[in-house]
């Protein structure tokens, strides 16, 4: 054995690549962690510029019981940097757009999710089970979405909207127009409407990897005993799809809830939480914005860790029977 | 047809096939309305000139096309090249980071510590973008962290510097952002790969880095595929990060497009900046399928 | 004997945690012999295999291969190869490129790869299949792939990690003789893993029989069957019918075991005193049924009992009878000319002779 000795020799060096490799790992974990967290800590720091040194704990970033009563005497409050001072001090719960933003943001997640989740599943089905005229054809434009830029879906649909505007105005006038006009401007409505165009292929996708596995038979089974086919599908497949809808229903909202690219060129006056946050950003970086950052990340990886255990428990049943 | 034995009964079945109509209206409109026409809408536009009404009205104008390479500074060219190059090295700088940690996770770490280990890696993900980013801008400021460390903490040096707005923290950031996507499908693909085959390829002679050209690398190839199809398109799709990290020495084709619909305002040469884009998109894409013969429905369900 | 040795484990130990999976097995295996080890699931055989591979290192003990140690040495730079249980083929690479990888890693030119591997393909009877992907071979086809890509090395030792065990039951009989015939044309020793004692019964030269992370005893199937050393071995290999009892009285040559419900004559084992208690094997071949109410001696022992049922198999049939006290045996009835087959319920006397039995202490 030639290659003997050289072998053990190598067998060292390799324990000193996986001492590596394993700090490797770590610094990885480093890297995913260090600017959440360093971002959550200067979220509590008792101190009016959002930067280090620790000047102690504070939880007024968030919000502030005193905002408004002494803040309003103290008209010129900019002053107080690092008082201690705290009657200026705006935390999150004070901040009225802040909030409004947040509202504004769930409203539209709502919406999002509920309108992906019909029409993922009235999708699904339709891919699924049916064979039609032009069904590769329009399964392939379903499924665009996932390569186009959200910006650009964006600015197609800001376009296709001010062309309806333009072409009914064309016809009936200006003022006929106006409610259909006030829909189609950046607002709210259209958010939905951009948001949508590619959140309901995400959803379309997961309900339809699950009722791919649904073993049709059961559908059958239950006709066989009576149903219709609208009641075989109400009490049988829905049931059967629920792990389905939740998952899809939670990343859907996560997607909108926090959704920037497609809805920037959409928004019109009523600004959501990542536009509110952004246009804050590029103002000035306030202490509020690390709390709303802290509040913005309780709330998404609580959700994130209900999907994730949802997806160990499928992955259980599966593998159970 | 499966239900053919019940429709002959004495009722009888009505001559509409619903379960076909009422699905396929949502879907219609969603895809027309949202998709179709508002892209015919963009690339009509793009081919008018500025203040034009129809295509009928003023024919077919090239202009918008043609204007990035008029312009005497030539910046869309220069911008769009910057982002699919920066895109293309950042997507290759993602996978050096992630298919170690993939590796890691799909076959060096088992059972609890495995399980714990992908959901501290996923977790981070599910923030929104935007909170993930500024977080590194809360290190990179000129009043950031790195700075407070370096100035007051350790005393290396004098000032604060600014580490925003570079090329270097551009890449930092963008890896940060994207590495999940590089990671999940390489994590997928590996954990398909049983660990015997591992075991018969050192066991017939072969030492680690063969092993792992031979044989991890090649059934980890639709993995890596999948991720660098999903890291490209996310890049050069992104506005967060070029605008808020990269700076204005780091112009980004989002930023064009979003410059010539919103501040200056000339939707027909933002069409046009659209669409080349979504070509480009597409084309790598579809290059990217086409070479390692798989579907999109595959790559984005291995997410 | 001055047969070469091609491997030798010396006082081997491994242990997972508390569990020692391993405990001081010895052995050697000669070279060009067919070699098995055989134990039910869990006994150790497989660790045992991976020890001589590279893939475990043994706690305490050295292995031996060619008679260099090979301890702290990586399966890749050890003269041994293996055939694992789920073969692990490469999916993604050519039936060819599967045989050749090994030579690829040892940088044979090209030239010689292509020969050696068209040689070994040939002589495990895959000529011409090169090209496929080892996903469009049948799993009798992939199972020689993999032994190919093995031989093709000219390995000291081949080792087989139960590889018949995906294999449906006809081919699995199949495999047997062609493994068999395989190994006596290329020479090779090969070191097979099995539970199924069939498997290492038909294809040996050389069995150990593990349990428990022990060795029990090695010898030729033969050895095995009709000389067991051990109460694990005696009831693993073959089928066996155990009765256990007392002992009552030596008288030299034999020795009266106390049943409970009747007493027989047993062979004598040097750890028996009076009162101790002890296992008595006796194969269903060595078993006869006479007529109850015989005056027959001959042989020593007999016992009355009651035919439960008879299991018929062509050639030969297993009644399973109930002695009295209701311990059930089986007795193998050879059909000869014109002897009826014992119908249920019918009264027989089974009747062996002591020296057929083999007595272990029990416990």
């Amino acid at each position: 054995m030639l290659s003997r000795r050289g072998a053990q020799r190598s067998r060292l060096g390799r324990k000193l690549l996986w001492l590596i490799y394993t700090l490797y790992v770590l610094a990885f974990l480093l890297y995913l962690y260090t600017p959440l967290a360093l971002t959550s800590i200067l979220a509590f720091n008792d101190r009016d510029i959002p930067s280090f040194p620790w000047y102690g704990f504070t939880t007024d970033w968030f919000y502030n019981p005193d905002f408004g009563q002494a803040g309003l005497e103290e008209t010129g409050g900019a002053g107080n940097i690092g008082t201690g001072a705290t009657g200026g001090r705006m935390g999150v719960f004070n901040d009225v757009k802040m909030m409004n933003a947040i509202k504004t943001s769930f409203i539209v997640a709502v919406a999002v999710t509920t309108l992906s989740l019909l029409v993922g599943t009235t999708t699904a089905f339709l891919f699924e089970r049916q064979r039609f005229f032009a069904d590769a054809a329009l399964y392939f434009v379903m499924m665009a979405p996932l390569v186009i830029p959200g910006v650009i879906l964006g600015v197609s649909i800001l376009s296709f909207g001010n062309s309806i505007i333009l072409w009914l105005r064309g016809i009936f006038g200006r003022e006929a127009i106006r409610p259909i006009a006030t829909l189609l401007r950046p607002g709210l409505f259209i958010v939905v409407l951009g948001q949508f165009s590619w959140i309901a292929t995400l959803a379309t996708m997961v309900i339809s990897a699950r009722l791919r596995r649904f073993p049709i038979v059961q559908e059958e089974a239950a006709m066989d005993l009576g149903a219709n086919r609208f009641q075989a599908i109400m009490n049988v497949t829905i049931p059967y799809l629920t792990p389905a809808f939740v998952s899809a229903g939670i990343v859907s909202f996560l997607l909108s809830f926090e959704n920037f690219g497609t809805t920037l060129f959409l928004i019109g006056n009523d600004p959501t939480l990542p536009i509110l946050f952004f246009s804050r950003l590029r103002f000035s970086i306030t202490p509020e914005i690390n709390a709303v950052s802290v509040v913005l990340m309780a709330g998404t990886v609580l959700f994130g860790g209900i999907v994730m255990g949802l997806g160990q428990l499928r992955g259980h049943m599966s593998s159970g029977g | 047809m499966k239900s053919l034995h019940r429709s002959g009964g004495p009722r009888q079945k009505s001559r509409i096939p619903w379960d076909l109509v009422i699905p396929l209206i949502p879907l219609l409109l969603w895809l027309f309305l949202l998709l179709i026409f508002p892209h015919l809408r963009l690339l009509m536009l793009s081919l008018m000139k500025r203040g034009q009404k129809s295509l009928a009205e003023g024919g077919i104008f090239l202009g918008n096309y043609l204007k990035p390479f008029q312009d005497p500074d030539h910046l869309f060219i220069r911008v769009f090249i910057r982002t699919i190059l920066f895109s293309l090295i950042n997507t290759l700088l993602t996978l050096a980071v992630a298919y170690p940690i993939a590796f890691y996770v799909a076959k060096v770490v088992k059972g609890m510590r495995k399980f714990v280990l992908l959901v501290l890696i996923a977790l981070p993900y599910y923030i929104s973008e935007l909170v993930r980013v500024y977080a590194w801008m809360n290190i990179l400021r000129e009043t950031g962290f790195l700075n407070y460390l370096l100035v007051d903490v350790l005393h290396v040096m004098s000032q604060p510097v600014e580490f925003l707005y570079n090329t270097a923290s551009l890449f930092v950031v963008f890896v940060y952002s994207s590495v999940l996507l590089m990671l999940m499908p390489i994590y997928s693909s590996l954990e398909g790969l049983p660990d015997e085959q591992l075991q018969a390829a050192q066991d017939l002679g072969a030492g680690p880095l063969a092993t792992f050209t031979h044989i991890v690398f090649p059934s980890s190839l639709p993995g890596v595929t999948a991720g660098f199809i999903l890291v490209f398109m996310m890049n050069v799709g992104d506005y967060l990060i070029p605008n808020l990290i990269g700076g204005k020495n780091n112009l980004w084709v989002t930023e064009m497009i979003y410059n010539r619909f919103i501040v200056s305002t000339n939707w027909n040469l933002g069409a046009a900046y659209s669409l080349v884009t979504l070509v480009l998109t597409t084309f790598v894409v579809w290059l990217g399928l086409r070479l390692t013969g798989q579907t999109l429905r595959g790559v984005f369900s291995e997410q | 004997m001055a047969q070469e040795i091609d491997v030798e484990l010396v006082h081997v130990t491994k242990r997972f945690g508390d569990l020692t999976a391993v405990n001081d097995i010895s052995f050697q295996v000669p070279r060009g012999s067919f070699f098995s080890i055989l134990g039910p699931s869990g006994c150790g055989k497989t660790t045992t295999l991976k020890t001589i591979a590279g893939f475990e290192e043994p706690d305490e003990g050295d292995v031996y291969i060619g008679g260099e140690r090979m301890n702290n040495v990586p399966p890749n730079h050890r003269p041994v190869n293996m055939v694992f249980q789920q073969l692990a083929l490469f999916p993604l690479m050519t039936v060819f490129d599967n045989v050749a990888f090994g030579l690829k890693m040892a940088r044979v030119p090209k030239s010689e790869r292509k020969e050696r591997v068209e040689r070994v393909l040939e002589q495990v009877g895959l000529k011409g299949l090169g090209d496929r992907k080892p996903g469009q071979l049948s799993g009798g086809q992939q199972q020689r792939v993999a032994i190919a890509r093995c031989l093709v090395l000219n390995p000291t030792v081949l080792l087989l990690d139960e590889p018949l065990g995906a294999l449906d039951l006809k081919l699995r009989e199949q495999m047997k003789i062609q493994l068999k015939q395989l190994q006596h044309q290329v020479g090779t020793t090969f070191i097979y893993i099995t539970h199924d004692q069939s498997e290492a019964l038909v294809m040996s030269d050389r069995v150990a029989v593990m349990n428990a992370g022990r060795l029990l005893q090695v010898g030729a199937p033969d050895e095995l069957y009709t000389n067991p050393q051990d109460p694990f071995v005696a009831a693993f290999v073959g089928e066996n019918n155990d009765i256990q009892g007392t002992v009552t009285g030596l008288h030299g040559d034999h020795v009266t075991l106390d049943v409970g419900p009747f007493q027989i004559a047993a062979p004598v084992h040097p750890q028996m005193t009076v009162g101790s208690r002890f296992h008595n094997f006796i194969r269903p071949e060595k078993m006869v049924l006479l007529p109850p109410d015989t005056g027959r001696t001959e042989p020593t022992n007999q016992v009355p009992g009651l035919i439960q049922d008879v299991i018929f198999d062509g050639a030969v049939a297993r009644a399973i009878v109930e002695l009295t006290g209701g311990q059930q045996v089986m007795v193998l009835v050879t059909r000869t000319s014109d002897a009826p087959l014992p119908v249920r319920g019918e009264a027989v006397r089974v009747a062996w002779e002591p020296r057929d039995a083999h007595c272990f202490p029990l416990e």
